[in-house]
């Protein structure tokens, strides 16, 4: 029961903050997937691993449903992916720990920004293994048949090679 | 060169930093604005261009003999309608689908547009996220209607004060001094229960989470000089808000 209550609050939240960072109105509904998907896996995680840890792999899904969200529907990940890391940012953390600074605990905040500024370091690189890996599949996926065809790398031609770049990620990611 | 030639070769940079422009202060991260920068660059046949982008300013050479071109970013805000309608056009350059006449027209079409949400629907938006994070951060239900007051407050105020002063911190600052102020009186009236789930759930609209992620992510990317600002900035506008709350504490 509560957590159907944080999976609800979280997609509401999610869509919300994708509503007041202009996302365009038919991916809300994603952006809040994204949002409650983070969510779910960090507290499912959260139950087992550190919250460092279970953060990464939400990010990590934050960012696997994202990139699949934007392949599906042609926009850029980071409209998902903002929406969907929200729940994770610890804003909180920040607040946390700038209120301690103001009040003169000075070792309590210290630990609180510390703790944040892992946190945020801990979501950027979810976010970057996730659009890794996509790479990486994208890649092997159009590499293959071009093997049979020729030579990939003529390193004098950048004209070519400026193609290649242009359609691994047809500008998505 | 003729001055013929001039015109038409100083369209594809105006293009492109334009794009950069509207991307950069919709919240784009840097090295999306320079390589969405460097493919329209290729697709209009500028082959060997060069971009350095921090969150101030864009610079822009279109080739190794060329004159860079400088742009400066006074403002950022989080605008993702722009950062894809600005892709949309980039993607169709690229394929060929638009010429550069079309795609310029577009993107000043773009540059004009402003928020798609009316005000208070965002204000709405932001209150009750307020509230779902206040029973996301373990608060308990009875939290959930003062948190989706606090939470439409501190949004409402932050525009209010952000329209009349051109200071973002200032605003940040008086909009959670507002917070607490409200949250306080709100828990003493015995309509709330935890003070704190309270006034962290409704800065959280506020709060400059994205922003140090974005930096975070800027560092690893290798850009070096866009991570260190942003994180100042975030620095910032968390110690605004941080210092607001704490005001109101030191007063009650």
């Amino acid at each position: 029961m509560a957590l159907a209550v944080q999976f609800l609050a979280s997609f509401i939240s999610s869509a919300a903050f994708g509503m007041l960072f202009n996302t365009p109105k038919r991916t809300l509904f994603k952006c809040g997937i994204s949002g409650m998907l983070g969510w779910m896996t960090y507290i499912m995680v959260g139950f087992y691993l550190d919250s460092l840890y279970s953060t990464v792999i939400a990010t990590f899904i934050v960012g696997v449903v994202s990139q699949l969200f934007a392949r599906l529907s042609k926009k850029p990940v980071i409209v998902f992916s903002v929406a969907g890391i929200i729940p994770l940012v610890p804003g909180g953390l920040a607040y946390d720990a700038m209120r301690k600074f103001v009040e003169n605990e000075y070792n309590t905040a210290v630990q609180l920004a510390a703790q944040a500024f892992l946190i945020s370091g801990s979501i950027a690189i979810g976010l970057v293994l996730s659009e890794v890996m996509n790479q990486m599949i994208t890649k092997t996926i159009r590499r293959r048949p071009k093997m049979g065809s020729g030579p990939i790398t003529s390193n004098g031609d950048s004209q070519q090679k400026v193609a290649e770049i242009q359609d691994d990620t047809g500008d998505i990611t | 060169m003729s001055n013929g030639a001039i015109a038409t070769g100083q369209e594809p940079v105006r293009l492109c930093l334009l794009a950069g422009k509207i991307m950069l202060q919709s919240g784009a991260e840097t090295y999306r604005v320079e390589d969405t920068m460097s493919r329209m660059a290729t697709a209009m046949g500028l082959v060997s261009s060069h971009s350095s982008v921090t969150p101030t300013m864009i610079i822009f050479q279109s080739g190794e003999t060329e004159p860079a071109k400088l742009v400066r970013i006074a403002d950022r805000t989080t605008d993702l309608q722009k950062v894809s309608a600005v892709n949309d056009v980039s993607r169709k350059l690229s394929s060929g689908d638009l010429s550069v006449a079309v795609a310029h027209q577009m993107l000043i079409e773009i540059d004009l547009s402003t928020h798609a949400y009316p005000v208070f629907l965002q204000i709405t938006g932001a209150a009750i996220a307020s509230g779902c994070f206040t029973l996301m951060f373990k608060g308990s239900f009875p939290d959930f209607i003062p948190g989706v007051l606090c939470g439409g407050l501190a949004f409402s105020a932050f525009i209010l004060f952000h329209r009349l002063v051109k200071v973002k911190f200032f605003a940040e600052f008086t909009a959670s001094l507002l917070v607490g102020l409200l949250a306080m009186l709100l828990v003493t009236l015995g309509i709330g229960v935890s003070l704190d789930k309270i006034i962290i759930g409704s800065v959280m609209p506020l709060v400059p989470g994205l922003v140090i992620t974005n930096a975070v992510r800027d560092l690893m990317a290798g850009h070096l000089v866009s991570g260190l600002s942003r994180g100042a900035e975030a620095f910032l506008t968390a110690f605004a808000i941080g210092a607001g709350i704490a005001v109101m504490f030191t007063f009650f």
